[in-house]
């Protein structure tokens, strides 16, 4: 029997979700509609009383004091409803129920029955819900349609349920076994393309041709499930192919040859540097660092482009599921302790006649990307407290969502290795069809027909699953139970036992992992890349005592397979042989990449900087700028200080609302030393020349770490290349051109990489053109900071102090907001000297140290002028400042101007806040360093800036500078 | 001395469990994390603790409702022991999460006992929020603000609120935390039973009559939306930087009530 119930709210509650709706249609251009209510539907199969279901319905389902319930068993309602609709004379009030696709993940599912069984009702065998809208108002049929699909349901996820229709489609009715050969052998070179583009595979043809020759000698052909582990195992996500390969590159007409890029680069500087306190770099599913004399800290950060674009949503979740995952899979586990997330989108105002076809709205990415971070993120109950958002228009096609985590483990729990004879044991969620083919997918690049052809490699996420598995988890690591253990990310158990078995063999019983419904075929439960899952090598001995802690909270963990000494991986289902693969091929098979590379500087139209008299407008335009602009609406949806170790929130000053240069976390709450997480991200700059974007990129990191109160002694980096498609010689060429900004500047500040990730192939077809985004590199800092209690914001905090510019101030506007704002980008792009600011950054952290500091912030996007007014309104406190003390670059002093000091983004500067007693003390600390006294604050609610003739050339009041800068996203 | 013992209630979603531990072992209880598993199958006993915490967390992933389900296993699996726990004069603290499924499982406001009187239900703006409010912490709204609050109207039933200042700064993080009494009798009765512990000073979910905590007729029993247990350390103030490092939070106190009013009838 199956039950349909149907919540509602009561009559004259308030539904805040169907207001939301509403805005969100008003938002879509559509008015008319009058109101908007949102009824929880479920439909529960099983064998179930009359009764049983109304108690359900009423005690469990239902809030009795909001909600009433309808229970129909023969849907009868459905078509009344949508009877009714129809004869309400055409259109003012409509009805839309959205279910699930079958195969999506129903994360209400599992907990709705379990609570169902709790209350002694033990008949359920299924249960789906489903969101039912009512429309009122007067509105075209086509409004309506717009509606549900650009607003109400994704179809790579949901579909609307039609009257009449089948609800519960089936999967399939079972598997049955049937071995699968492709033949490679008798291929040409036309077919094994055909059989890599067919088969999603994503392997080029010299990669096929290896793949058949290494067949040839075995002399038989490969099954699809030998293709498929290969293929993930050599996908660009879990290969990094490009870094690794050979690239011939070209720069000004010279020519050198580069022999695996991250080796020459990224990895050098650590190498180079050889940091006592590095304990795990670029080896494990993310670096690690010394804390303290009992923990080691580990810090990742991965990207979930492709499957944000197509289901932001779901994209979004997964993405920090997964890192989060990579952080439990680090060493025997590690504790997530804080996640950070930085989005680029394309410009939420976009006319929707310019979004390319099969393309969600920028503003419906950004929303769908930001609620999937939230229910993650705050469901697991990590605090999400770094982060940032930008945008451009050219991430239109290929939005990014960059999902970072940081974990804490003690130092004897940091490395894993897998012994012989350990059994495979899968922990946490089942595997369904869901995210098949993730790896490869994230490998090609877009286009409109993405949604339909890798629709299953998009998935929704269940974080009470996780949640489960990391705290039994780590009870198992406390108890030394297993020997290693990884996440199942891209790839799923193909990636993780693949990994985890490459120095030993593995062998699998396929059949043996739990599934989320029958008709799973081998293949798709080796590749499967359905979320919350983890693989453990668990000595026989200790099985008993960790299935035990599993049982107990309800998790579910099964025994797979076991490691070997064969270095073979082997696959059985139901004891037939589908896999036999050489470990040695799979993972150094691999032929290597050999590329070309060009580099040319381009010419960008140049900016005209004339001096005005008043450039008030300017600093409003840039305060509310995208890029620029708050993003509280963004950070109060997410819990940033759960499990209460925040020291510095991401907004600070008099009101909460000031954008803080960086978070600090105290891990311990018996001890004072903390985590300071900071990021440097501006694509902007690498429009010009992508070595100084990388060089700014990191400068601007270090300075959020220097600005908190932090010190360079114990800092690292991340690396997070996110690029167009690398096969292409002008995108390569601009990534190797950033890659060597990064090895210099990092080298230069003495900091080390500790992990990285590269995302190629971010490319958007639309009518034949490929459209790529700009060349992104994101650089994540971690710091370890010994008294927490030192720490600084940017908020002015008192009348009477002086304030201070640190560092030189250049003719840099190339890439900067005030060229934004005046449409042009220009051709110089701010610098960095590591040698003179490596000076900066130490004497900076001495002041901080030594308590001389009241505020400070450094200086980013709209240069002095937008950081004077930041550090005003966030603290309350107004400013008169004088140009003319700004520290000024001496060899270009013929193009002072006061629109250069004013909006130039140079890089190693800050504005420091110090008390008039101790002027002296600051000043001594400071010789040999550009400062400059530059004004006061104020005790008036104004920001004024002298120019260099002495003439005010902003004068406004703190509240339309706040007001500014908070308007854009007040959503 | 013997130190009280606290029971930190956790399961699938719990998520501040560890801070909630570390306030009360601050406030100088011995507190334990317990999974609900293991008193519903009979490995720890509640009758062994003075003190039951709920912490809070997306329990269940907060399906359904939030806290729906956490209080549904409660009042099946748990009902007598609870009962008997409160009964026998000892002390509650629902937090958030621990605070919704207290009321969907009919113990607080526990006018009539086991009924539903009131609900949490989505925030007026319809999404979750992360931030700072102060809270007033009287629940007499009659007395005249020049009354001394040493003096009248300060006596809330509450013992976990006792000798707390007028006001209070602590944070909230969630998305369902419109306090809804059933109707105006329980507001009343709210009121004249002086179980309203919290008001918030600018409403920031649509609460009705602002209503921030509440406790049972008992006074032993709170539950609050605001999050005490991250206001112990100075450090956490958002405006340490500005206003000075304090050695303890606002919500320290509360604690702190908690673990006296035992250790005093111990």
């Amino acid at each position: 029997m199956e039950w349909k119930i149907e919540i509602r709210k009561r009559k004259g509650v308030f539904d805040p979700l169907g207001e939301g709706v509403k805005k969100d249609i008003l938002d879509l251009g559509i008015s008319g509609v009058k109101k908007v209510n949102v009824s929880q539907v479920f439909i529960i199969s099983g064998d179930i009383t009359e009764s049983d279901i109304k108690r359900i319905a009423g005690e469990l389902l239902t809030d009795s004091i909001t909600e009433e319930y309808v229970v129909n068993n023969e849907r009868r309602t459905t078509n009344d409803d949508q009877r009714k609709s129809r004869a309400k004379s055409r259109g003012e009030r409509r009805i839309i129920e959205i279910a699930y696709n079958p195969g999506v993940m129903d994360p209400v599912e599992e907990s709705a029955r379990k609570a169902i069984k709790d209350m002694g009702i033990y008949g359920v065998k299924s249960l789906r819900t489903e969101k039912k809208y009512f429309i009122e108002g007067k509105i075209t049929e086509n409004d309506f349609r717009n509606i549900c699909e650009k607003l109400l349901y994704n179809k790579v996820i949901q579909h609307a349920v039609k009257e009449h229709s089948a609800r519960c489609i089936k999967h399939s009715n079972g598997y049955k076994f049937k071995l699968v050969i492709v033949n490679l052998l008798g291929a040409d070179d036309k077919r094994l393309t055909k059989i890599s583009r067919d088969g999603q595979l994503f392997l080029n043809l010299k990669e096929m041709a290896q793949i058949k020759n290494h067949f040839k000698k075995l002399g038989r052909n490969p099954t699809d499930c030998e293709l498929e582990t290969i293929a993930q195992t050599w996908s660009e996500h879990c290969g990094h192919k490009t870094f690794r390969g050979i690239i011939e590159y070209e720069e000004d007409g010279k020519r050198k040859i580069i022999d695996n890029l991250l080796k020459n680069t990224i990895m050098k500087v650590t190498s180079e540097l050889k940091k006592p306190w590095c304990v795990s770099v670029f080896k494990d599913n993310a670096g690690v660092i010394r804390f303290d004399e009992d923990d080691n800290i580990c810090f990742k950060v991965e990207t979930h482009n492709h499957p944000s674009a197509l289901e932001p949503y779901g994209g979004a979740g997964t993405g920090i599921g997964g890192v989060i995952r990579d952080i439990l899979g680090v060493g025997l586990g590690a504790k997530p302790i804080m996640n950070t997330d930085v989005f680029c989108f394309g410009l939420p105002d976009t006319p929707r006649k310019n979004v390319p076809k099969g393309m969600l709205h920028p503003k419906r990415i950004m929303k769908g990307v930001v609620g999937g971070v939230r229910d993650y993120g705050n469901r697991m109950g990590i605090p999400t407290a770094n982060g940032a958002v930008l945008f451009d228009e050219r991430y239109i096609g290929n939005p990014l969502v960059y999902c970072g985590t940081v974990g804490i483990m003690p130092k004897d729990k940091s490395f894993k290795a897998a012994k012989c004879g350990d059994l495979i044991v899968a922990v946490g969620g089942r595997t369904g069809r869901d995210g098949i083919h993730g790896a490869t997918f994230s490998s090609g690049e877009l286009t409109h027909e993405s949604e339909a052809v890798s629709g299953g490699a998009v998935q929704i996420g269940n974080p009470i699953t996780e949640k489960k598995l990391t705290n039994t988890l780590l009870k198992g690591r406390d108890r030394n139970l297993y020997t290693a253990v990884t996440d199942c990310g891209a790839g799923g158990f193909s990636s993780a036992v693949g990994e985890m078995g490459e120095d030993l063999g593995a062998e699998v019983d396929l059949e043996k992992a739990p599934l989320k419904y029958q008709g799973l075929s081998y293949t798709e439960i080796w590749i499967s890349e359905a979320q919350e899952r983890m693989v453990l090598s668990v000595p026989r001995e200790n099985l008993k005592e960790l299935m035990d802690i599993f049982k107990k909270e309800d998790v579910e963990a099964v025994v797979v397979g076991c490691f070997t000494s064969n270095k073979r991986l082997k696959l059985r289902y139901n004891g037939n042989v589908v896999c036999d693969l050489d470990m040695e091929f799979l993972h150094g098979g691999i032929p290597r990449f050999e590329r070309k590379a060009v580099w040319s500087k381009p010419s960008h139209r140049e900016c005209d900087t004339k001096d005005k008299k008043d450039f008030t407008q300017d600093l409003l335009k840039i305060l509310s700028s995208w890029n620029v602009c708050s993003k509280e609406w963004v950070i109060r949806q997410y819990d940033h200080e759960v499990q209460g170790q925040s020291v510095l929130k991401p907004l600070v000053g008099i009101e909460n609302d000031g954008p803080g240069d960086a978070s600090i976390i105290r891990p311990k709450f018996n001890s004072k030393k903390g985590i300071i997480i900071s990021n440097g991200i501006n694509p902007r700059f690498g429009f010009i020349d992508p070595y100084w974007m990388a060089a700014s990129c990191i400068d601007e990191a270090l300075r959020q770490v220097i600005a908190v109160g932090g010190s360079l002694n114990k800092t690292a980096l991340l690396d997070n290349f996110c690029w167009g498609n690398t096969d292409k010689p002008d995108r390569l060429g601009s990534l190797v051109r950033a890659s060597f900004g990064c090895y210099d500047i990092a080298k230069g500040y003495g900091v080390p990489f500790i992990s990285g990730k590269d995302s190629l192939n971010n490319e958007y077809s639309v009518r034949g053109e490929s459209i790529a985004i700009p060349g992104t590199l994101l650089i994540s800092a971690i710091s370890v900071m010994d008294d927490v209690t030192n720490a600084v914001t940017m908020d002015l905090k008192e009348k009477g102090n002086l304030l201070y510019i640190i560092g030189e101030t250049k003719n840099e506007m190339g890439g900067s907001h005030y060229n934004l704002i005046n449409n042009c980008v220009g051709n110089n792009a701010p610098t960095v000297d590591a040698k003179k600011g490596l000076k900066i950054f130490n004497r900076i952290s001495e002041a901080t140290r030594l308590g001389l500091l009241r505020a400070c912030h450094d200086l980013s996007e709209g240069g002095i002028a937008c950081a004077l007014a930041e550090m005003a309104f966030s603290g309350g406190f107004g400013i008169e400042a004088e140009l003319k003390e700004a520290p000024y670059e001496a060899k270009s002093s013929k193009a002072k101007r006061d629109s250069i000091i004013l909006f130039s983004e140079s890089n190693t500067r800050f504005i420091a806040e110090v008390r008039k007693q101790d002027k002296n003390k600051f000043e001594n600390l400071m010789k040999g360093i550009p400062i400059g006294l530059i004004g006061q604050v104020s005790g008036k609610k104004d920001l004024k800036i002298y120019g260099l003739s002495g003439k005010k050339i902003v004068d406004i009041s703190l509240d339309k500078l706040k007001e500014a800068w908070q308007k854009p996203l007040r959503w | 001395m013997k130190k009280p013992r606290v029971i930190v209630l956790r399961t699938a979603g719990t998520n501040c469990d560890n801070e909630t531990q570390a306030a009360f072992k601050m406030a100088g209880a011995d507190s334990e994390l317990v999974h609900i598993n293991e008193l519903a199958r009979d490995e720890k006993f509640l009758k062994n603790f003075q003190i039951l915490a709920i912490p809070g967390g997306f329990t269940y992933g907060d399906d359904i409702a939030s806290g729906k389900i956490l209080a549904n296993e409660i009042k099946y699996k748990l009902n007598a022991d609870l009962k008997n726990f409160i009964n026998s004069g000892k002390l509650v603290i629902g937090i958030c999460n621990g605070f919704q499924a207290l009321v969907k499982a009919g113990i607080l406001p526990g006018i009539n006992s086991g009924t539903i009187e009131s609900t949490l239900s989505f925030n007026d703006s319809g999404s979750f929020i992360d931030k700072w409010v102060d809270l007033r912490t009287t629940n007499d709204e009659r007395r005249p603000k020049e009354v001394p609050s040493e003096v009248e109207g300060r006596t809330t039933k509450c013992v976990w609120a006792k000798n707390l200042p007028e006001t209070i700064y602590l944070p909230i993080a969630h998305g369902e935390g419109k306090f809804i009494p059933r109707d105006n009798d329980v507001l009343n009765q709210l009121r004249k039973n002086k179980q309203i512990v919290f008001k918030y000073i600018d409403n920031p979910n649509g609460s009705i009559d602002d209503i921030a905590g509440i406790c049972d007729t008992t006074g032993r029993v709170l539950g609050m939306m605001p999050h005490p247990e991250r206001h112990v350390l100075g450090t956490q103030h958002p405006r340490w930087t500005r206003e000075g490092l304090k050695e303890r939070g606002d919500g320290f106190m509360i604690f702190k009530n908690g673990v006296d009013y035992v250790r005093m009838r111990m």
